[in-house]
């Protein structure tokens, strides 16, 4: 029943302090960890080295485990009656059978905002959808505007930019043939000083996007297009994020964002020139 | 507006979903800190409450303790409201607490294994009910609820070390009063032998 330990190392209260890695008091509180599996293998051994020498320790491990034991097979867990179920129940908000089409706009990520754009005639189907549209639209944009930016930036990144080279437009568009489920238009601007680089398939928030890369000398311009990336809106958006210039503007059904570094006044003449070219072309 | 009432169902389903799966949970955590099932269950009702108020900002990372420690919340206030602290954090009569039943026991002359074998659950629960509050919220929590030591930790505010330290003194303390409730009273496990 005495712990045996090395001579010399009683410590006059009748307790007999052990001279190896672990003593009883430590071994009072681990041996509880180790009966509940939150021991570390190091310190379970320690444990259970000390116990295997103590026996008053080796019988207090036995007597723990035998409790949790019998607490285990005992009913220590009264359940809940079904009346405070039904209260419970009863206090919340009731649930809807006619909540299946709206619901996916209504959760915390915002994949879900968009993840119709790409199908957009799933969400414009949904009833409730325009309303929800009116209530999210802003914050939609600026969330899409925030997104654009962060795909600019990261195409910039080495052996990002493009996914297919060439400065010929008839390359390019038919490239993201199945790959997007737009087409997207891709135009020869060389002679206005835009340099086609290639097409990418680029990410937002989850979602294939076409972008199509134009350069004026060493500042390079991500066009992303997407049937609706971002909610439909009355005017064009111009603004500056991140030091990056933000356009953004629909026609022919499409929604463009043009990023760049490119000066304001130039990249609006981008936009003049991709506009001018898109919109006699524009089919639908 | 249409939205915001699917909005408000949607939450309503999301929490539904989430919370109600640990009823029973709550149920008896508030039983054995409450004591009697009529306050338990008023409890329940105001922590599923104030859980479906504050779901917007739950972000995990395990429902049931985040549940717990709404309910722990609403117990103490109860018992706040009442004047009397029932379960506070570190409350300075642990160690006070704990020093009237040594982890040190007396030896045993019949065979403790056996002895102990002899409760029935009715026994077990009244004993841990009878319990300090801070001991038996940490075993109720550990042995009833199932939590981690580190989830106990958040669920009553305290380091984990705390948590080891109060679970070790409450087994010991329940050690001590099971022997005794399963001894005549003529050979009390502890403390008459002086």
């Amino acid at each position: 029943m005495e712990c045996r330990g090395t001579a010399g190392d009683t410590n006059g209260d009748g307790n007999e302090v052990m001279n190896v890695a672990m003593n009883c008091a430590e071994c009072e509180i681990l041996l509880h960890a180790l009966l509940d599996n939150e021991l570390d293998a190091g310190h379970a051994r320690d444990v259970e080295a000390h116990v295997a020498t103590c026996a008053a320790c080796a019988e207090k491990l036995k007597a723990f485990r035998t409790m949790r034991e019998v607490m285990a097979a005992a009913d220590l867990k009264p359940a809940a009656p079904a009346s405070l179920r039904s209260r419970i129940e009863a206090a919340l908000p009731a649930p809807s059978a006619q909540i299946i089409a709206p619901r996916r706009f209504f959760q915390p990520s915002r994949r879900t905002f968009f993840g119709g754009f790409a199908v957009g005639s799933a969400l414009s189907a949904a009833v409730a959808a325009s309303l929800v549209l009116t209530v999210f639209r802003n914050d939609q944009n600026q969330q899409v505007a925030d997104e654009v930016v962060s795909a600019h930036i990261r195409s910039l990144q080495a052996g990002h930019l493009i996914d297919v080279e060439t400065s010929d437009q008839h390359t390019v568009k038919p490239w993201f043939n199945g790959r997007v489920d737009v087409a997207p238009p891709v135009i020869d601007l060389t002679a206005q000083g835009f340099t086609l680089l290639g097409g990418r398939l680029d990410y937002i928030d989850g979602e294939p996007v076409a972008s199509v890369v134009y350069q004026r000398r060493k500042h390079v311009i991500n066009l992303f297009v997407a049937q609706r990336l971002g909610a439909q809106h009355a005017g064009a958006i111009s603004e500056t994020i991140q030091g990056y210039n933000v356009r953004q503007w629909s026609e022919a059904g499409l929604d463009f964002w043009a990023v760049s570094d490119l000066a304001g006044d130039e990249l609006d003449e981008f936009v003049q020139k991709v506009s001018a070219a898109v919109r006699p072309s524009g089919p639908s | 507006m249409a939205g915001d009432v699917n909005a408000e169902q949607d939450r309503a389903r999301r929490f539904r979903d989430a919370a109600l799966p640990y009823l029973d949970d709550a149920y008896a955590l508030a039983r054995y800190l409450m004591r009697n099932s009529a306050d338990a269950e008023d409890a329940v009702q105001e922590c599923y409450l104030r859980a479906l108020r504050h779901f917007d900002s739950y972000r995990g990372p395990a429902m049931k303790p985040w549940l717990l420690a709404i309910l722990r919340n609403v117990c103490n206030a109860e018992f706040a409201r009442r004047g009397k602290q029932e379960i506070a954090p570190g409350s300075p009569d642990d160690a006070a607490t704990a020093e009237e039943v040594p982890m040190w026991q007396e030896p045993q002359t019949s065979p403790e294994a056996v002895l102990l074998r002899e409760q029935d659950g009715a026994t077990i629960r009244r004993l841990i009910a009878e319990l300090p509050p801070a001991f038996r919220e940490a075993i109720v929590l550990r042995e009833v609820n199932d939590l981690s030591y580190q989830e106990i930790a958040a669920v009553s505010g305290v380091p984990v070390g705390t948590v080891m330290s109060r679970l070790a003194r409450a087994r010991a303390m329940l050690r001590s009063a099971w022997n005794a409730a399963a001894r005549p009273a003529t050979q009390t496990a502890t403390g008459t032998r002086s």
